[in-house]
């Protein structure tokens, strides 16, 4: 059976968002770059690395739609300035050159609100250093989008040979994860079905390209990614299959805030498997995993860094997930999250 | 079937409580729960009603039924 | 209570209660088998990894205790059709995905539908007091939100309001099954939270009947194995008895207040649970008093033809526990959360999707 036509499903960064882009995309575009330094759109990782003579570029551009478009701890603007140069940072380009905006606006949207979004948007580049560098801006009918649409592209120099794929890690080597995840997921869906949390469920919407460049300073890290869509069970498994390994990933290891604990079982959903905007998940040589830990632990964002699995030869593409009670596979979530009663 | 889910009640509005989900508080009915609450009680939710209120001895109960279980002792009965 | 959830996930406790579970199926010569009639454990023995831990000769099956799963899909295409006939349909989110005759409410959503996600039916009946529209709450779930739904009709909601019932009751579930020649069954592990609503004494027929033990079950991972524990001693002493194994949050009686809500707003009736076939008195329509919010009574609906699609999926074979979801044909081919052909491959609860989910379950 095939869709006929796409599905709210399709865009939720799970397994179907890959089979969307497998059959549309990769198809068209998919060759391999031509020098092995490079990284094409094959590859399906956070972004694309150029080979230059002197070094490479790293380039990688997203579209930000998001309901609401602010909501408890951020907003269209500033997840749009955080998506574009975290992707970056998750290829190990962590001093981005400058990013591209361009906006979408529907009709009738108040000016103040695109003021407001743009100055989130400002106050990130501003952090980082990564300024806007050109954009565009357009505008469609009332009901042609919901509010708007913000389209980034950032592009980074790095040495050639230095970005952080996917594909890199070995059996041994041990994940970190930046911080609890399932925040910005948790948050939005709680905001979007109007669901009445009395207390705050914050997004963790923030840039973590400074994570990274600390933690390359003090340990051999060896694959990167940030757990957007899909959260962090489809990261990893993005890592598993990139690299043809296993992972087994502790899961009391795994940091869930306490509210955003509460909610998700509130709402029958599993932290593991919605959205972050402010996490890295690194693999780092043994050897060096506390002292990246530690490094972290140290940075803004990365208070509650912790070493959650590491990568065997066993299962390689799975997942495992110790639950301490027994173990399972952790999957890729299929479609949409919606709450449930069951 | 049928998620339910414990929360401590920190507020009572007429049919309706404030419950602590470890963090997360969300307004429930409790018009089915079925017992006189109050602040403190821990109430088991389910799609937004309360339909127990779960005495907080029981809890203690619990760890002893685990006990007796692996043990193989039946545990002091009330 | 949540704070101290990690009391109830302990693993050194875990550890012990599978070492008894061992022992006893040892006294008891092996190859037991116990079915649990509710989504909520499988999904809790799957979260968990309950089943890698599980001794040989020990097999959890799975009974019709996914209200989802058993929710008919005439039913699915009745909301569908009130959907499209342009009245706003609320909806807990389980069902949003589970194929009609023709279509899901999420395929009608996509089509412009007004389809909703409601966490209670409080909430649905709050979107009728903010618009003019015909509001359908299309309500499914076995007691722990039958309850809940007699709740709402009972203080009187907006007159734009009214429920499609789809609500089901356990117990008469659990004859059929037991009741059903090709299903060896060797005692249930009985639904917690249903239990808080109609108590224990409930299952003392079953246990009459069908001369199994029954143990009522929470569903924190200790609570699954202990009430393993309790199973297995009943049967090595050869009795069969109702255990509450789940005193937290069941008491031996019951909600009464929810039960008398329950009752006051809902009658029982012969209807069929998707799959399994006919369940007598198991399916909760709305008294006469409440007719007036009866969806079925206010809206003429008409819904397409049963056109026999899906006649391979064995959904109902595996709700009755006499088939696990790898033994049908679809699986993981034809069906897949992705384009499920049987609600069990829809619902969080449902033991196709759950299989697939998890990707099964791993011996360590």
């Amino acid at each position: 059976m095939t869709d006929r036509t796409v599905t709210l499903a399709h865009g939720a960064g799970t397994e179907r968002t890959r089979e969307l882009l497998a059959d549309l995309v990769v198809d068209r575009f998919g060759d391999a770059p031509a020098d092995p330094a490079g990284v094409g759109l094959a590859a399906l990782d956070d972004g694309a690395v150029l080979p230059t003579d002197d070094g490479a570029v790293v380039i990688t551009t997203d579209s930000h739609v998001v309901d609401p478009p602010s909501f408890p701890g951020g907003d269209v603007g500033r997840l749009a300035a955080c998506g574009t140069i975290n992707d970056l940072a998750a290829m190990g380009a962590t001093d981005p050159l400058g990013l591209s905006s361009a906006v979408v606006v529907e009709a009738g949207t108040p000016v103040d609100r695109v003021d407001a979004y743009l100055d989130s948007m400002a106050a990130v580049c501003d952090r980082v250093g990564c300024p806007v560098r050109t954009g565009d801006t357009k505008v469609v009918r009332d009901g042609e989008v919901d509010e708007v649409v913000v389209t980034t592209t950032g592009v980074a120099r790095i040495e050639r040979g230095a970005h952080l794929p996917a594909a890199g890690l070995s059996p041994g080597d041990r994940l970190v994860v930046s911080g609890p995840v399932g925040d910005h997921g948790v948050a939005l869906l709680a905001a979007r079905e109007d669901f009445e949390f009395a207390s705050p469920l914050t997004s963790d919407v923030a840039p973590v390209a400074h994570l990274v460049a600390a933690a390359r300073e003090v340990g051999r890290v060896t694959a990167a990614t940030d757990p957007t869509r899909g959260g962090f069970a489809t990261a990893v498994n993005e890592l598993a299959d990139a690299a043809d390994l296993g992972l087994v990933v502790e899961e009391r290891a795994v940091p869930v805030a306490d509210a955003t604990a509460g909610a998700a079982e509130v709402l029958g959903i599993d932290p593991l498997t919605v959205a972050c905007e402010g996490r890295i998940v690194l693999g780092v040589a043994p050897e060096d995993a506390e002292r990246v830990r530690d490094r972290l632990r140290d940075e803004p964002g990365g208070a509650d860094a912790r070493i959650v699995g590491r990568a065997v030869a066993d299962h390689p593409g799975e997942v495992v997930l110790d639950t301490g009670v027994g173990e399972r596979y952790l999957p890729v979530p299929t479609g949409e999250t919606l709450p449930r009663i069951c | 079937m049928c998620l339910g889910v414990p929360g401590e009640v920190v507020e009572i509005d007429g049919n309706e409580a404030r419950a602590d989900f470890g963090g997360a508080e969300k307004w429930v009915r409790i018009d089915v729960v079925g017992a006189d609450l109050s602040v403190g009680d821990y109430v088991l939710n389910h799609a937004g009603f309360a339909i127990r209120r779960i005495p907080e001895a029981q809890v203690e109960r619990t760890v002893e039924l685990y006990e007796a279980a692996a043990t193989g002792e039946v545990a002091d009965d009330d | 209570m949540t704070t101290d959830a990690l009391s109830f996930r302990d693993p050194d406790r875990a550890d012990r209660l599978r070492d008894r579970l061992e022992r006893l199926v040892a006294a008891v010569d092996g190859d037991v088998r116990v079915m649990h009639v509710c989504g909520s454990h499988e999904e809790a023995i799957a979260e968990f990894g309950i089943r890698s831990v599980l001794p040989d000769g020990l097999t959890v099956a799975m009974g019709p205790g996914c209200p989802v799963c058993v929710t008919d899909r005439p039913e699915v295409d009745e909301a569908v059709a009130l959907a499209e006939a342009g009245h706003v349909v609320a909806t807990y989110g389980d069902m949003i995905r589970v194929p009609g005759t023709e279509k899901s409410l999420a395929a009608a959503r996509d089509a412009g539908a007004d389809v909703r996600t409601v966490y209670s039916a409080s909430e649905a009946a709050d979107i009728a007091r903010e618009t003019d529209r015909e509001v359908v709450f299309f309500a499914t779930g076995f007691e722990t939100t039958a309850a809940p739904t007699a709740a709402v009709l009972r203080e009187g909601p907006p007159a734009n309001f009214s429920v499609l019932s789809a609500h089901k009751y356990v117990p008469p579930a659990m004859d059929v099954v037991a009741d059903h020649p090709d299903t060896r069954i060797d005692g249930f592990l009985a639904a917690g939270h249903a239990a808080t609503v109609t108590g224990t004494d409930v299952f003392e027929s079953v246990v009459e009947r069908h001369d199994l033990p029954v143990v009522v079950a929470g569903f924190e991972p200790l609570d699954v194995l202990a009430a393993l524990v309790f199973l297995l001693e009943d049967l090595r002493d050869g009795e069969a008895t109702v255990t509450n194994a789940y005193p937290r949050c069941v008491a031996d009686a019951g909600n009464e207040r929810a039960r008398t809500a329950l009752w006051e707003v809902f009658e029982r009736v012969p209807g069929e649970w998707r799959g399994i076939a006919q369940v007598p008195d198991a399916s909760l329509r709305i008294r006469e008093p409440y007719a007036e919010y009866d969806a079925r009574r206010r809206f003429e609906i008409e819904t397409p033809a049963d056109d026999g699609r899906g006649s391979d999926c064995i959904c109902g074979e595996i709700m009755a526990g006499r088939a696990a979801p790898r033994d049908c044909p679809l699986f993981g081919e034809a069906c897949t959360p992705r384009s499920p052909v049987g609600a069990c491959m829809v619902s969080d609860e449902g033991p196709c999707r759950i299989q697939h989910a998890y990707g099964g379950d791993r011996r360590p």
